[in-house]
């Protein structure tokens, strides 16, 4: 096997929370540092305006991880045969240099404080003997009061648009009343307020909610960040999730993070570089193997590791690798693969009488509502309702392929011939849909671990999910289904249902949202966690595991949770670990 | 070597297509008299018949409107199946190949070129030629197929998608739905059109950006 140079720090993973760690560790020690990523490079902004092609881009999805070389296994439980998702369906992995931080669709909200110590608060709420048996919710071993410094430096980075609703405690109408206490306002205005979410905004006031503009990276207007790095205001051209930006309006790991790192010395980027293994003996690890473009296997030594690759081959690693003791669901024995969590969401689709212009916009464009987020109202928890979910609609950007053929139900009985094509062409652009973004908690029963059948191109078992929803989801769903209703009532909708949701079944079909979380959580103890609160793993203290991978349970869209942590644990790693390499807890 | 298989089409919308040949060079096919003679890399000049029949049940040009056959719907299912696409080169292809929930999706092994093999089969060779009813009654006893889906699925994306792809010939079916292409910008308009069509004659991508764009089903491999 060949061998390269010894660095100080190799990153697995070229994607936010790898760039992230890398521009922290070369801007303020002199530690050598290499990214592998294993797609390719980030194309340029001119690129990316050749990327604006809804068939190959938002269907074929040609910028995501190409799933002939691997994918996942799924089955409901375990005593279910796993199968291959064999296509696309309910998550969406990118591939190449800034990873799915490039097609992002750009909603950078915050968790609620009680999130962080989730496990303490329903508990606490609720009663341990009321709570379902099989729940693990968990603390995170640090608070949101610990991160809030962090959550601001990453919406500084971005560049985010909002509105506050609690500054410093102080609550403030026509922000998120409901969320933590912000140390400072947002860094930008909010978009635009534009024709569905303004009849949103005055639905939800009528009906006694508080409506806020979504937090987004997606630019509202010119934008310097801290690092110097700056950036356009949005055009709402409409092609934004699923594409890269072409006027690098939405923040990106390209256009945000790589440029301060390109001509660092003591930075290297290499692509097309498959991690295979992490390499350890004695609790220490000592590099990683990967295959280069060329199909060559190497080796690269360091000093110390960090795995900032998404959620599912993080795990993948940690398994493969043989670091850490895999989960037992049934003596609930073991940490690795515990814990997995996607997103839970419920839709209303509504039919309008006049045209959208549904093709122009941006993905965080729109109006959100947080008063079913966190605890639910009195009669919703008295059903066994434990957390909700933020209701929102937006003006995304949707092509003409995806929105041909929305019809209120009952107007056709055929879904093609000319009956079907006059009411598409009538209802063409006429719909909306009202959303939601819901916790979703863990469960004992669901969770990662290696497939004894399926194996990747280099023959490496598939990671398997064993992944369903259960009762609280259902009702869950149920409850916010009936709220976006309303709202859809009073926007005036000719035409109102509920869709399908979560189903009776989770579907790997099914788009949910590129968010799978846990497998290597975070905690306070080892005999509960993977990795401690500064995202060090417990047993190997030189490997680092960054990224949603490490949430205990997954509140809503994660990604600027994510990075919030991500400065958090690189803060631990050059202020404590660099001086003193060793356990930081 | 193998005969270059061509479906001929009325010029009268598709008279300024794009299309590429088998090598990859974009030529600009011209016809006489009326029709244009474009070259298959998939479908042989029978199937395409069919296909071209088929789609015109799904998306038929009536008093509505155009539909599949004025957007060349047919050659962007060619190129699909003759690409990456049709090949599976995208898909998880390794076994066992298993029966499951649906939950789990298509879990198959044939990949969409042999699905549409089969499914042209199963229309019969006579469907090209059949009255349109009974194209629909041939069409409505395999609506449930995995085969039918995919053909109407691609019979919309053949609409609508960038003409690129070798439908959508001449922007006919932005114009259909009011669609006005890939802009670059609708940063004066965004907050302005509360409710209001935002009415522009369409733009391809290549318009929009000054060069051509080559789609993915143009990969090799």
């Amino acid at each position: 096997m060949e061998r390269q140079k010894r660095v100080d720090v190799v990153i697995v993973g070229g994607g936010w929370t790898g760039l992230l760690m890398a521009k922290e560790i070369t801007t303020r020690t002199s530690l050598s540092v290499v990214v592998l990523e294993r797609g390719g490079p980030a194309p340029d902004g001119d690129g990316y305006a050749a990327q604006m092609d809804e068939l190959d881009y938002n269907i074929r999805l040609r910028t995501m991880q190409n799933l002939a070389d691997e994918t996942v296994t799924h089955r409901h439980s375990a005593s279910d045969r796993a199968v291959p998702m064999r296509q696309y369906g309910s998550f969406q992995a990118g591939s190449g240099v800034g990873g799915s931080g490039e097609h992002w669709t750009g909603v950078s909200t915050r968790f609620l404080p009680e999130e962080f110590i989730l496990g303490t608060h329903l508990r606490e709420k609720f009663g341990a003997k009321t709570l379902p048996e099989n729940l693990v919710a968990q603390d995170w071993g640090f608070t949101y009061d610990e991160l809030e410094p962090h959550y601001w430096r990453a919406e500084q980075m971005m560049g985010v648009c909002g509105k506050a609703g609690n500054l410093q405690g102080q609550k403030i109408e026509g922000g998120n009343i409901h969320e933590g206490p912000r140390s400072h306002e947002y860094p930008n205005p909010p978009h635009p307020v534009t024709y569905v979410p303004s009849l949103f905004r005055s639905a939800a006031i009528e009906l006694g909610y508080h409506p806020f503009p979504i937090p987004t990276a997606t630019l509202s207007q010119a934008y310097r960040n801290p690092d110097g790095v700056a950036r356009g205001g949005c055009f709402y051209c409409g092609y934004c999730s699923r594409h890269g930006c072409m006027v690098g309006a939405k923040a990106q790991p390209s256009t945000t993070l790589l440029p301060l790192l390109v001509n660092r010395k003591n930075f290297h980027l290499r692509t097309g570089c498959w991690v295979r293994r992490v390499i350890h003996k004695n609790g220490k690890a000592e590099g990683v193997t990967y295959m280069d473009a060329a199909g060559k296997e190497i080796l690269q030594p360091a000093d110390s590791v960090v795995l900032a690759s998404w959620t599912i081959n993080n795990v993948r690693l940690l398994f493969s690798s043989k670091i850490g003791e895999p989960y037992d669901p049934v003596a609930g024995k073991g940490t690795l693969g515990k814990n997995l969590t996607h997103q839970v969401s419920q839709s209303v689709q509504l039919f309008l009488d006049k045209p959208l212009n549904s093709f122009m916009g941006t993905g965080g464009l729109g109006m959100a509502i947080g008063d079913f987020a966190g605890d639910p109202p009195e009669s919703d928890a008295a059903a066994g309702v434990l957390r909700g979910g933020t209701i929102q609609t937006t003006n995304a950007g949707e092509g003409p392929i995806s929105s041909f053929g929305k019809i209120p139900p009952g107007e056709v009985t055929s879904n093609w011939g000319s009956e079907w094509k006059k009411a598409a062409l009538r209802w063409h652009d006429k719909e909306a849909t009202i959303a939601s973004r819901d916790m979703h908690l863990p469960y004992r029963q669901n969770y990662m671990d290696l497939d004894p059948t399926y194996t990747d191109k280099y023959g490496d078992p598939l990671l398997r999910l064993t992944l369903d929803w259960t009762d609280h989801e259902r009702r869950q769903t149920a409850m916010l289904a009936k709220i976006e209703l309303a709202l859809a009532k009073a926007m005036g909708a000719k035409a109102a249902r509920a869709t399908e949701g979560i189903g009776s079944r989770y579907s790997a079909t099914t788009y949910q949202g590129t968010h799978i979380q846990g497998g290597a959580i975070t905690g306070d103890s080892p005999e509960r966690s993977v990795v401690n609160p500064w995202l060090q793993h417990w047993r190997v203290p030189n490997l680092w595991v960054v990224g949603g991978t490490t949430f205990p349970q997954n509140e809503s869209t994660p990604t600027l949770t994510i990075l919030a942590m991500t400065y958090r644990a690189a803060d631990a790693f050059v202020d404590r670990y660099a001086k003193h390499p060793g356990a930081l807890a | 070597m193998k005969r270059r298989e061509l479906i001929t089409l009325s010029a009268k919308s598709l008279g300024g297509l794009l299309v590429y040949s088998l090598a990859g060079d974009p030529i600009r096919v011209r016809g006489n008299e009326g029709t244009v003679e474009v070259p298959l890399r998939f479908f042989t000049a029978a199937e395409a018949r069919i296909i071209l029949a088929a789609c015109d049940r799904i998306f038929p040009s009536d008093e509505n409107g155009p539909g599949a056959k004025e957007a060349g719907v047919v050659i962007y299912i060619d190129r699909q199946l003759a690409g990456p696409y049709g090949r599976d080169r995208y898909r998880y292809t390794k076994g066992p190949f298993v029966e499951s929930v649906l939950e789990h999706g298509y879990q198959g092994k044939a990949n969409p070129q042999e699905i549409y093999r089969e499914g042209i089969g199963g229309l019969g060779g006579d469907f090209a030629d059949l009255a349109p009813l009974a194209q629909n009654e041939r069409l409505r006893g395999i609506e449930t197929s995995g085969f039918f889906r995919m053909l109407r699925t691609h019979t919309i994306q053949g609409m609508f998608s960038d003409p690129m792809h070798g439908g959508n010939a001449n922007l006919i079916g932005w114009q259909l739905v009011g669609y006005p292409g890939p802009l670059m910008s609708y940063r004066d308009e965004i907050g302005k059109f509360s409710g209001q069509p935002f009415s522009r004659a369409p733009m391809s991508l290549e318009q929009v950006i000054g060069r051509p764009v080559r789609g993915w089903e143009e990969e090799k491999g």
